[in-house]
C-alpha cells in the first residue's frame, strides 16, 4: 500500500483565532501568531505536490493587509479532497470518445480528468515552493491559459468560500472576510430591513447550523 | 427479460409533468399507474443538509449524471456535433421530481398572442417575417387556456399582482399581461433593497414594475388539493437546491403526498425508460432497464412520455416512432421547431451592500414594457420582446465572488484581484431578461450519429444557434438594461450581448428547452394534437415543454403545468370514457 503522505501547517493559522468584526474592515480579520503544527493526512497529494499547490494557491489569494488567504483557509486540503473524490475522477463528466478540437464555446473538450490535470501540472511547477513570490507570480503567469491554471484558480476561489466540511475555509476565514453569515435558515425578519447596510453576523457553517453531521460529496461511498 | 403484468398506464418520467398527470389520473379514476422514473427517490428532510453551495450549484448534484447520458450539439448542419461534456447552458433534472424540485419557481403566464403566434406575426409583419421562421398556432386560444393557468396557480399557490383583471388594468401588476379571471392565490414577496432600486429607475424612466409571479410561497398556503405549506424564509438556498421546508413548489411536496395514497399508484425508482413498445399503430408499453441493468417489459394501455424535451423526442426516435424531421425538404416532424430562451444580463456595480445571500428563487421586481408585442415599433427588425427584471434569487458566495469592473485589475488572481474582489464585493446586482424565441426551420433534434450514452443507445443531437433577430431582441433590451443601470446610479455595468453571437454551450441560460414533439393542428407539422395525443396513436400521450412549437418569454413551467392538466382533462373526461383520437 501507498505510504501516507501529510501536509504540516502552522496550527493557528489553518482556522486559526480569527478577530470577527461586524464592521467588515478585513485588517481586523489577521489570522493570530501561530505556535505549534498540525498534520494533515492526504488523499491524494504526494507531500510535495501539496506543497507546490499550497504555495502557488497562496499567490492566486495571498493572504496580505487585506485579509486571510489561501493558506489559512487550508485550501490545499480542500483541493486535496476533491481530487481524491469522484469529481477528481470525473465520475459526472461525460467521458466518452471520440475527443474533439472545438471552440470555446463547448467548454473543456479533454480526456484527461482533474486528478490527471493536476499531476501534470503539478509536474510542471517543480521547485515552485522555494522560488520568491516574484518568481512563483512570473512562473503562473507563464501558465495562466492552461487548464491546470484556470482549474487552480477556480478550486483556491471554492476552497475560500466552500463550507468547512469540505476541507477549506478553515475557521470560516474565507466567510469572515467577506462578511458572509453561512447557510442561515431564514431571513424572513431581515429580508427587507438593512437596506443599504451591511448585514452581518459571526457566521456558522452548515453542521453548526443544522446540528447534523453532514459530509460532502467527495465523501460518498460508491 | 422480464415481462410485468400490463397495467392501464405506464408514465416514462417522475417529474413535475409526469408526477401531476399521475395524480390526476390516479385520483380522479380507478386506473393503476406506474411512474418509471430513471432517478433516485427523493424527500423533504434530504433538504436542510443539502444548503451547501459547492456540491449543489457548483457540481450540480441534483441534475442528470452527464457521465451516464448528455446531449450534443452543432451550430448547423455543415457542423459536426460537440458533446455537452459538463454542465452547461441547461440543466437537466433527475431523481423523483425531476428538475422540478431544484428549480426557481418564476411563474409567468405566457401572452395571448403566443398562442397563435404564427398567425399573429403574418398579420402583424407580413413579409417582413424572415422566410426560415416556423413558428405555428397552439390550436386553441389563450382565452380557452385561462382556466388552467388559474387551475395550476392555485395548485402551485403563485404570489404575486395582477395587472389585467377581466380586461381592466391595475397599476403595481404587470399591465401588459393577458386578461385574468382571478387575482393571484397570494401577494408578492418581501422585496429587497436591490429591488426597490430598481423599482425606483425603471418607474423614473417611465416603465411599469411589477413584482415577479412566484411559487416560492409567500405565506403559508393550503392548495386546492389540500396541500398545505410554510411561507418562504428567503434562504437563498433556492436554485438548484430542494427547499428545505418545502416553501417552494414541488413534486414532492405537492404531489407526492397524495400519490403515496393511492393505492392505484406506484412509483419505481432507478428505471431508465429505453423504447416505446409498439405495433399495429397502437403503444403496448415501456421497455425498461432497472439499476442491475435487466430489461423489463411493462405493458400498458395508456402509454404517456413525460420525459422532459430531450429524451421526449429522443424516445420516439430511438422507437423508431414517426417520421423524423428533416431540415432540407421540411417534412417529418419528430424533432422539430427545437427552441431554448434568448437570455442575457448585465452585471451592475453600485455603490451600496445588498446583502444578496438573501433571497428566494422566484424573488424580484421586473418589467414587460419591451416584453411580447409591446413597445417594439421603435426597433424594426425585432418582432418579439423579453422581459427585464432583478432577481433577488440568493447569491452564494462562491458564485458572487470576483465580480469586478471591467478593466480595473490585469489579471484574475493575486493581491490586486483580491483587493478590487474584496472592495466590490457585494455591491453588485444583475438585470437579467428573458426573451421569447422563434422556432426556425434549421433549429432541430435528431440522433447523434457518433456519441452514445451509457446503454450504447445514441444521444439527443442539437441543432441550435442564434439568428439575426435573438441578437437584435438581445441589443434591444440590454440597451435598456443600461438605461436602467445608468438610473440606478451603478458605478459599471457590464452586459453580454456576446453570448448571443453563436450558441454557447458552456453559459448557463435557462432550463427552458423545448419542441421537438410538438403539438399543432395538423399531423404532417406537428407530432401530438392540441391535447398532447400522438397523431397517429391515440393511445400515446407526450406532455412537457415538448410541446411548445416555439418559446414565450416567461419562464415556461406555469405554462407546462395548465398545459399538463388539460391533457389530464382530455384523458380523464374523455380518452378513458371513449378511447380514441380526440377530434
Ligand atoms: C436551475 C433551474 C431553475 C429553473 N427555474 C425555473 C423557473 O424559475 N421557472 C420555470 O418556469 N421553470 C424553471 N425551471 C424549469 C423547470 O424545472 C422545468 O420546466 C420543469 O421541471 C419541467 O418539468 P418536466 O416534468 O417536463 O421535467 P422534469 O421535472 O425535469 O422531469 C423529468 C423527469 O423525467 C426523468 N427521465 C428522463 N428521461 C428518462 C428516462 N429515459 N427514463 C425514466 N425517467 C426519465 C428525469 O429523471 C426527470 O425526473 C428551472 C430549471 C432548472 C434546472
Ligand atoms: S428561498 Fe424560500 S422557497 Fe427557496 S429554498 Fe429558501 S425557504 Fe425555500
Amino acid at each position: 500500500m501507498k505510504r501516507r503522505e501529510f501536509i504540516t501547517l502552522p496550527a493557528a493559522s489553518l482556522g486559526g483565532v480569527l478577530l470577527y468584526t461586524l464592521t467588515g474592515e478585513s485588517e481586523k480579520l489577521r489570522a493570530q501568531a501561530s505556535s505549534g503544527e498540525i498534520k494533515v493526512a492526504l488523499r491524494f497529494f504526494t507531500a510535495a505536490e501539496a506543497r507546490v499547490v499550497e504555495a502557488a494557491a497562496e499567490r492566486i489569494f495571498p493572504s496580505d493587509a487585506s485579509g486571510p488567504g489561501a493558506t489559512e483557509a487550508g485550501v490545499v486540503i480542500y483541493i486535496d479532497r476533491q481530487l481524491a473524490g469522484p469529481y477528481g475522477r470525473d465520475k459526472y463528466r461525460y467521458t466518452k470518445a471520440p475527443f474533439v478540437q472545438a471552440g470555446p464555446e463547448y467548454g473543456y473538450q479533454g480526456k484527461e480528468n482533474p486528478r490527471e490535470i493536476y499531476r501534470a501540472g503539478v509536474a510542471g511547477l517543480a521547485d515552485f515552493a522555494e522560488l520568491k513570490p516574484a518568481g512563483q507570480d512570473q512562473k503562473l503567469r507563464s501558465i495562466q491559459s492552461s487548464n491546470f491554471f484556470k482549474l487552480l484558480r477556480q478550486h483556491t476561489l471554492e476552497g475560500m468560500f466552500s463550507d468547512p466540511m469540505h476541507g477549506g475555509n478553515a475557521g470560516m476565514a474565507g466567510w469572515q472576510l467577506i462578511g458572509y453569515p453561512g447557510p442561515l435558515m431564514s431571513y424572513r425578519e431581515e429580508i427587507d430591513k438593512n437596506y443599504g447596510e451591511e448585514f452581518r453576523r459571526k457566521p456558522m457553517s452548515l453542521a453548526q447550523i443544522t446540528g447534523r453531521a453532514v459530509t460532502g460529496w467527495e465523501d460518498e461511498k460508491d | 427479460m422480464q415481462q410485468l403484468k400490463p397495467v392501464d398506464v405506464v408514465i416514462a418520467g417522475g417529474g413535475f409533468v409526469g408526477l401531476t398527470l399521475a395524480k390526476e389520473i390516479a385520483s380522479r379514476t380507478p386506473l393503476s399507474v406506474v411512474v418509471l422514473e430513471r432517478g433516485k427517490p427523493r424527500k423533504l428532510a434530504d433538504y436542510a443538509t443539502g444548503m451547501d453551495e459547492l456540491d449543489y450549484s457548483v457540481r450540480y448534484r441534483m441534475m442528470q449524471n452527464l457521465s451516464e447520458e448528455t446531449a450534443t450539439h452543432r451550430h448547423s448542419m455543415r457542423d459536426s456535433a460537440v458533446p455537452i461534456r459538463q454542465y452547461g447552458s441547461f440543466n437537466p433534472g433527475t431523481g423523483v421530481g425531476g428538475a422540478g424540485e431544484h428549480w426557481a419557481g418564476i411563474s409567468y403566464r405566457f401572452y395571448p398572442e403566443q398562442f397563435r403566434l404564427a398567425s399573429f406575426l403574418r398579420e402583424k409583419f407580413g413579409t417582413k417575417v424572415p422566410e426560415n421562421v416556423a413558428v405555428q398556432d397552439w390550436g386553441f386560444s389563450y382565452q380557452e387556456f385561462e382556466p388552467y393557468y388559474w387551475r395550476a396557480e392555485q395548485m402551485i399557490g403563485v404570489g404575486g399582482k395582477a395587472g389585467n383583471l377581466e380586461g381592466k388594468q391595475i397599476d403595481g401588476g404587470n399591465v401588459f399581461e393577458g386578461p385574468r379571471s382571478h387575482e393571484y392565490p397570494n401577494p408578492p414577496h418581501k422585496r429587497t433593497y436591490a429591488t426597490t432600486l430598481f423599482e425606483k429607475a425603471v418607474r423614473d424612466l417611465g416603465y411599469h414594475p411589477y413584482p415577479v409571479p412566484t411559487a416560492t410561497l409567500s405565506r403559508n398556503y393550503t392548495n386546492p388539493d389540500g396541500i398545505a405549506r410554510s411561507g418562504c424564509q428567503y434562504c437563498g438556498y433556492c436554485v438548484r437546491y430542494g427547499c428545505m421546508i418545502g416553501a417552494k413548489a414541488q413534486p414532492t411536496n405537492l404531489l407526492m403526498p397524495l400519490l403515496q395514497k393511492r393505492k392505484n399508484f406506484t412509483l419505481r425508482t432507478g428505471c431508465s425508460v429505453r423504447r416505446v413498445l409498439h405495433r399495429d399503430g397502437k403503444a403496448e408499453g415501456l421497455s425498461y432497464l432497472d439499476t442491475s441493468g435487466e430489461e423489463i417489459h411493462q405493458p400498458a394501455s395508456i402509454v404517456i412520455l413525460a420525459s422532459w424535451t430531450l429524451n421526449n423526442s429522443r424516445l420516439l426516435l430511438l422507437s423508431k416512432l414517426g417520421e423524423p424531421y428533416d431540415p432540407a425538404t421540411g417534412k417529418g416532424t419528430v424533432g422539430r421547431n427545437l427552441t431554448h430562451q434568448v437570455s442575457q444580463s448585465t452585471r451592475m456595480f453600485l455603490d451600496k451592500p445588498m446583502n444578496s445571500f438573501m433571497g428566494a428563487g422566484g424573488l424580484g421586481t421586473g418589467i414587460s414594457d419591451l416584453d411580447g408585442k409591446e413597445g417594439l415599433d421603435a426597433y424594426p427588425g425585432v418582432l418579439r420582446g423579453g422581459n427585464i427584471r432583478l432577481m433577488s434569487t440568493g447569491e452564494g458566495p462562491i458564485a458572487s465572488f470576483g465580480a469586478i469592473p471591467p478593466g480595473e485589475v490585469e489579471q484574475e488572481w493575486g493581491a490586486e484581484f483580491k483587493k478590487a474582489a474584496l472592495r466590490w464585493h457585494d455591491r453588485t446586482a444583475s438585470i437579467s431578461t428573458e426573451a421569447e424565441h422563434l422556432a426556425y426551420r434549421q433549429n432541430f433534434l435528431d440522433l447523434d450519429p457518433a456519441y452514445t450514452d451509457k446503454y450504447g443507445d445514441p444521444l439527443t443531437r442539437m441543432t441550435l444557434d442564434w439568428t439575426e433577430h435573438e441578437r437584435a431582441q438581445g441589443a434591444m433590451l440590454t440597451g435598456v438594461h443600461q438605461k436602467i443601470a445608468k438610473a440606478m446610479g451603478a458605478r459599471a455595468a457590464t452586459s453580454n450581448s456576446r453570448q448571443l453571437e453563436r450558441y454557447t454551450v458552456t453559459s448557463y441560460q435557462s432550463t427552458h428547452v423545448n419542441g421537438g414533439a410538438i403539438m399543432g393542428a395538423s399531423p404532417e407539422r406537428s407530432v401530438v394534437n392540441p391535447w398532447l395525443q400522438h397523431w397517429q396513436m391515440p393511445n400515446l400521450w407526450i406532455a412537457g415543454a415538448s410541446a411548445f412549437p416555439q418559446n414565450g418569454s416567461g419562464n415556461p413551467t406555469l405554462t407546462i403545468l395548465a398545459l399538463t392538466l388539460r391533457c389530464a382533462d382530455a384523458l380523464v373526461d374523455r380518452y378513458i370514457k371513449k378511447p380514441g383520437a380526440l377530434a
